[in-house]
């Protein structure tokens, strides 16, 4: 893991590369953010980087949070986020950290919550098919089985069924930076993050299984 | 930071200023960039816009025009650099915004009553 960025999803548009394709872009303000604590095996037992991004009115934090922020000597910061790394060496507190951390064309992981779409029914949530909607069918959108009868006489975990969607934490993993204003700290990123427009999100240079040159 | 600032400043280098002003039922002449065997040349495709969708940098035109007896649409983003260029030929006269009925008509039926009221450029 490595150092990321925390930001706002401002909104999609879409841009045009050498060859003329149209690319999909998402817009995001990244950053400015600050290191607000510095996490090392001998005070923490692990060594991470925590950083704090939107600043806020202080009356909107509590006495708490805002001694923890006076110890970096940062604003009043909303949102903070750990990073897990390898060495906090170059590190310090409250040093700003900005979207020139990257590069066109570097490969990112996003991590936001997804647009939350309430109690969905079985063909949104899980992808079922629909019954027929005519020639006397009464069966539109139930689910059909849901097992077996007297044996096992139960329903096995896991059989999937409406429910909450949505809301959740997702990863997007690999998605290349395709733009970068290090001046106001705005990133285009090709393709699509969770959430809608003004969703908190988190980008880190990409998560690679199986590269041991990380870490 | 206002979002749409923010987006507005990542199209701005990308949308053409040199764009003709297109109204639906224009007769357009469009120059199509095409790579063939790493060598590239313009194509042009006149037709009838039938269609306009969209504004800003996704903004597109429906070309429609009869080729070899067979009805052809081709969809034009018109801010892509594929798009070379876009010269009108004839403003026509209509009271749609879609003209998808011409899709049903053959021949003399297809006439759009031309309009000089407005300039070519």
């Amino acid at each position: 893991m490595s150092v990321g960025i925390l930001g706002t999803k401002l909104g999609m548009t879409q841009i045009f590369d050498e060859e003329g394709k149209a690319i999909p872009v998402t817009v995001i303000q990244a950053g400015p953010c600050q290191v607000t604590q510095i996490k090392t095996k001998e005070t923490d037992g692990y060594e991470a980087i925590q950083i704090g991004y939107d600043q806020v009115k202080e009356k909107a934090l509590n006495k708490p949070l805002l001694g923890h922020l006076a110890k970096s000597e940062s604003p009043p910061l909303r949102h903070l986020r750990e990073y897990r790394i390898a060495s906090t060496g170059e590190y310090e507190l409250g040093q700003a950290i900005g979207a020139d951390r990257f590069n066109v064309g570097d490969v990112v992981d996003v991590v936001g919550d997804s647009i939350g779409r309430g109690f969905a029914g079985y063909q949104k949530r899980h992808n079922f098919k629909r019954g027929p909607m005519s020639h006397g069918s009464k069966n539109h959108r139930l689910p059909g089985s849901t097992g077996a009868g007297t044996t096992p006489g139960r329903v096995y975990p896991g059989k999937r069924m409406a429910g909450r969607l949505g809301g959740k934490r997702v990863t997007i993993r690999k998605l290349s930076v395709a733009w970068i204003d290090s001046d106001r700290n705005l990133i285009a990123l090709k393709g699509a993050v969770p959430g809608k427009t003004g969703n908190l999100l988190s980008i880190a240079p990409a998560n690679i299984v199986g590269n041991s040159n990380e870490q | 930071m206002n979002a749409v600032e923010a987006i507005q400043s990542l199209e701005a280098p990308h949308l053409k200023t040199d764009l003709p002003t297109i109204n639906v039922g224009d007769t357009v002449r469009v120059g199509v960039r095409i790579s063939e065997g790493g060598k590239e040349r313009v194509q042009p495709y006149e037709g009838t816009v039938i269609a306009m969708r969209n504004g800003g940098i996704g903004e597109t035109i429906t070309v429609r025009r009869i080729f070899q007896g067979v009805g052809v649409e081709r969809v034009f983003l018109i801010h892509s650099p594929r798009v070379a260029s876009i010269q009108i030929v004839r403003r026509a006269k209509v009271r749609r915004a879609k003209l998808y009925y011409l899709r049903d008509r053959v021949g003399k039926a297809t006439r759009l009553k031309q309009r000089f009221d407005r300039p070519l450029k």
